[in-house]
């Protein structure tokens, strides 16, 4: 039996629209899909997963039709299934390691958790587990997957859990990045939800580091801090022409359209403004999703302009996949050397140049190294720079003595998440560099596992 | 985050105080916040142009020059922004320097009034400068004056003080005094003027930047200002720059990239009220 394909919206119709490109199983197409699953005793689908869901256990639930014991069997180690069935990159995860993968299609596990997940929201059945509560209060800076998580577990733990968050919205990049065509922000907004029943309160606007320092927290009756910032800030290609208008980080590209609604401009008063070509510099998730959006918003010709080839492209495979159908042209490599604008101050074209692979870098990944006098230009409107996140400074200058590593993140222990200040726990991008949800949601479940013993140490 | 006072300052000029403890806590001369009127509301950077501390309230003066400020300086008394976030912002260092001279061009009075009061305080020779294109556009002039050694005004039209503009005030005075620090806030095509006089006389200019603005935290890099030859995060690294180092023309141009947008917005609210921009959307 092969594997069941998810329905999806036709490619011409849905890179005109912002609705959900990827439709979700059918009962019958999940029930089929589970049958694939040898329930294998030794699951090494297990082992992809970085927070160790108990994928045959869930799947053999599937199978049976039991639809809600296999989500609270994900809910075990995994707060946000709806959330990781459409964003884990499967193929390098859960699905890398399943047995079916070595001679044909593994068992699609990101579609049956989605599956899962969604259904029970269909039937509408969410349950709260008694909590008593323990006395201890924690804070939690940040919104994003792993600050969500990290508020989820020591909620349930029975702390007094307040989150901090900037934005005026929580979720992090699955608010103001991840586009909703592909991840609804319902679907964030129910997730957000659930912790909140759970006894989390949520303070939105407030920027710690400016609002309040994470010192003046603990002055304030919190016993223990997880930092969960994200790595918020855009980098830039650092080439001449980058501050023309219409040249955006990724990050304002996609805040204004998916956290400011500027796709729905003037009924939200956010503007955005995209020509009719356009180029996106880089070939992860951040640059799928730019050039998509793009092209839902109205643009005639999309580029993903990218360094290496298309083996090294670091985005899911489904979505450059998605990119590919709905007409993004791929320029690989090719690196950006200039950008030129007009009289007034705008984009008017792009100069790349052209590369070639030369031996592994420290990576392992084949250097690209330019083919000299290979310099060609072509017209653009909007150039979307999506080459990678760091750190974003506000908090960490004004942590006095929190530790950072040599590229500004913050220094935590691998096993214990703990910084070196007593006290303060630090998970998710900010400590790892950008990665993915599903990792950052283990680093929160990680550390809030390591805040309660913290407190507990504390009281004797 | 309620309005608990409001007046006009000139046509067009409201001035708000909120109450928001958290903020006014926290607040120094220099710093800034980021308001949301509504859901569907754009997020709008704003100076704090006063604090109180023990009353927990911050002072906003905002200029009516689109949708968003039209909306805002229709709040009263008892109106609520659905969140402010702040103070953002890097403040402006408050040392006991000499001899300051504050320039201001129409709503630069307000982001320069609390540089002024602190600078005063501090124990600074304060010398202020003030200007609008005519007197029922002048604002802050008694609060300045309060806190300054000499207060200058000119209008355009002559119809108070110098006939002519703030730079020629400046002009006079730095060839009447020695000056330590200049500090232009207004429109930029002022403090382009301003820091061109202080450039030939070597006089340290501070300005105040008002790049587009979205998260207002360093998150999405719209506000990007080229200072000294390098690009710089206008909410994070700002507003306060040194005048002299700044890249004027690429501002200009980046304050125009939605023009277009912005102006349609406001016509249409101002033929339709709000759900005018809805018309619009079909
Ligand atoms: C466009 C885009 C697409 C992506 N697609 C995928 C995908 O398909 N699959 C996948 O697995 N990963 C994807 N990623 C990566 C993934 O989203 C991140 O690795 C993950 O969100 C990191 O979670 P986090 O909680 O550490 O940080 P974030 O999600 O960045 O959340 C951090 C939160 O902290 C807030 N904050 C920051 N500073 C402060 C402060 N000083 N005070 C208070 N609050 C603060 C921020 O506003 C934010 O809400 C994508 C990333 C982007 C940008
Ligand atoms: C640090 C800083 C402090 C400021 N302090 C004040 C203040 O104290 N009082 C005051 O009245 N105004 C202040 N401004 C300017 C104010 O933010 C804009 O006037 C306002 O955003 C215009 O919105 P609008 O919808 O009414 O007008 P629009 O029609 O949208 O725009 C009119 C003009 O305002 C500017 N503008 C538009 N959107 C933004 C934005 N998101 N961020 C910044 N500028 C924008 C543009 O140059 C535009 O041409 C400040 C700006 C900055 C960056
Ligand atoms: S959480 Fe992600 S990696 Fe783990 S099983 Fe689900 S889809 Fe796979
Ligand atoms: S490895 Fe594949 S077949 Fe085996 S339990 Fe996991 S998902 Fe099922
Ligand atoms: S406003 Fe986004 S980085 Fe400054």
């Amino acid at each position: 039996m092969s594997r069941q394909m998810m329905p999806k919206q036709d490619p011409f119709h849905r890179s005109q629209n912002f609705s959900e490109v990827a439709l979700g199983y059918t009962k019958e197409q999940a029930v089929m899909e589970a049958a694939r699953c040898l329930n294998c005793k030794k699951p090494f689908c297990v082992d992809g997963c970085p927070v160790e869901v108990n994928i045959p256990a869930f799947i053999s639930r599937i199978k049976t039709g039991d639809f809600r014991g296999a989500l609270l069997q994900i809910k075990e180690k995994n707060s946000l299934p709806a959330i990781c069935g459409r964003v884990c990159p499967q193929e390098s995860q859960c699905e890398e390691r399943c047995v079916l993968g070595k001679k044909g299609d593994p068992v699609a596990i990101g579609a049956l958790e989605r599956f899962v997940a969604d259904q029970a929201t269909a039937s509408g059945n969410e349950s709260f587990p008694e909590i008593s509560r323990n006395g201890f209060k924690a804070a939690v800076i940040g919104a994003g997957p792993a600050g969500l998580t990290a508020a989820a577990d020591l909620a349930l733990q029975g702390f007094d859990v307040t989150i901090f968050e900037s934005l005026h919205s929580p979720g992090g990049v699955l608010q103001y990045g991840i586009p909703q065509f592909r991840l609804p922000k319902e679907i964030v907004a129910r997730e957000v939800d659930y912790i909140q029943n759970l006894g989390v309160k949520l303070n939105t606007s407030v920027l710690v580091g400016q609002t309040i320092t994470v010192q003046e927290l603990f002055d304030s009756g919190f016993d223990a801090v997880f930092i969960g910032t994200g790595a918020g800030l855009p980098y830039f290609l650092e080439i001449p022409g980058e501050n023309y208008n219409g040249v955006y980080s990724a990050n304002e590209f996609l805040t204004r359209v998916n956290l400011m609604k500027a796709y729905r401009f003037p009924e939200y008063d956010t503007p955005v403004r995209i020509g009719s070509r356009v180029a996106v510099v880089g070939a992860g998730n951040v640059a799928m999703d730019a050039a998509r959006t793009s092209l839902r918003l109205g643009a005639q010709e999309v580029y993903i302009v990218y360094r290496r080839s298309a083996a090294e492209m670091p985005a899911r495979h489904e979505e450059i996949e998605n990119a590919k159908e709905e007409g993004i042209i791929f320029k690989l490599l090719t690196n950006p050397t200039r950008i030129i604008g007009n009289d007034q101050g705008e984009v008017a074209a792009l100069e790349c140049i052209e590369m070639e692979l030369g031996e592994p870098d420290a990576s392992g990944r084949r250097r690209p190294v330019t083919i000299p006098g290979s310099e060609f230009q072509f017209p653009v409107d909007n150039v979307i720079v999506a080459i990678g996140q760091g750190p974003n400074p506000v908090l960490l200058r004004s942590t006095k003595g929190l530790n950072l590593n040599k590229h500004g993140y913050i220094q935590a222990d691998p096993e214990t998440l703990a910084t070196n200040i007593p006290g303060v726990y630090a998970g998710g991008d900010i400590v790892t560099g950008a990665a993915t949800v599903i990792a950052a949601m283990g680093a929160g479940k990680k550390a809030a596992r390591q805040m309660v013993e913290y407190c507990k140490r504390k009281v004797v | 985050m309620e309005i608990i006072a409001k007046d006009t300052l000139a046509q067009r000029i409201v001035r708000l105080v909120v109450k928001t403890p958290a903020i006014a806590a926290k607040a120094r001369p220099g710093h800034f916040v980021v308001v949301r009127l509504d859901d569907r509301a754009e997020r709008i950077p704003l100076t704090i142009a006063d604090f109180n501390r023990e009353k927990g309230t911050i002072t906003l003066i905002i200029q009516e020059v689109g949708k968003s400020t039209a909306l805002i300086n229709k709040m009263t008394v008892g109106d609520r922004f659905a969140d402010i976030l702040g103070p953002l912002g890097t403040p402006y260092p408050i040392e006991k320097i000499g001899t300051v001279v504050g320039v201001a061009g129409g709503l630069g009075a307000a982001p320069l009034y609390p540089k002024v009061k602190a600078l005063y305080e501090a124990g600074n020779k304060v010398i202020t400068i003030l200007g609008a294109q005519r007197q029922e556009l002048l604002i802050l002039a008694d609060e300045l004056k309060a806190m300054s050694h000499q207060l200058l005004i000119s209008t355009d039209d002559g119809s108070l003080g110098h006939k002519g503009f703030v730079t020629d005030l400046l002009r006079q005075v730095l060839h009447q005094e020695k000056v330590d620090e200049v500090i232009a806030i207004g429109p930029v095509v002022m403090m382009e003027a301003c820091c061109k006089i202080t450039r030939e006389l070597n006089v340290k200019t501070v300005v105040s930047l008002n790049a587009v603005m979205v998260d207002g935290t360093g998150m999405c890099g719209g506000c990007r200002v080229t200072v000294g030859g390098t690009s710089k995060f206008c909410c994070v690294d700002g507003p306060s720059f040194d005048g002299l180092a700044v890249d004027f023309t690429e501002l200009r141009q980046r304050q125009r990239y939605y023009s277009a947008q912005e102006k349609a917005a406001y016509q249409a609210y101002q033929e339709h009220g709000t759900e005018g921009c809805r018309c619009l959307a079909k």
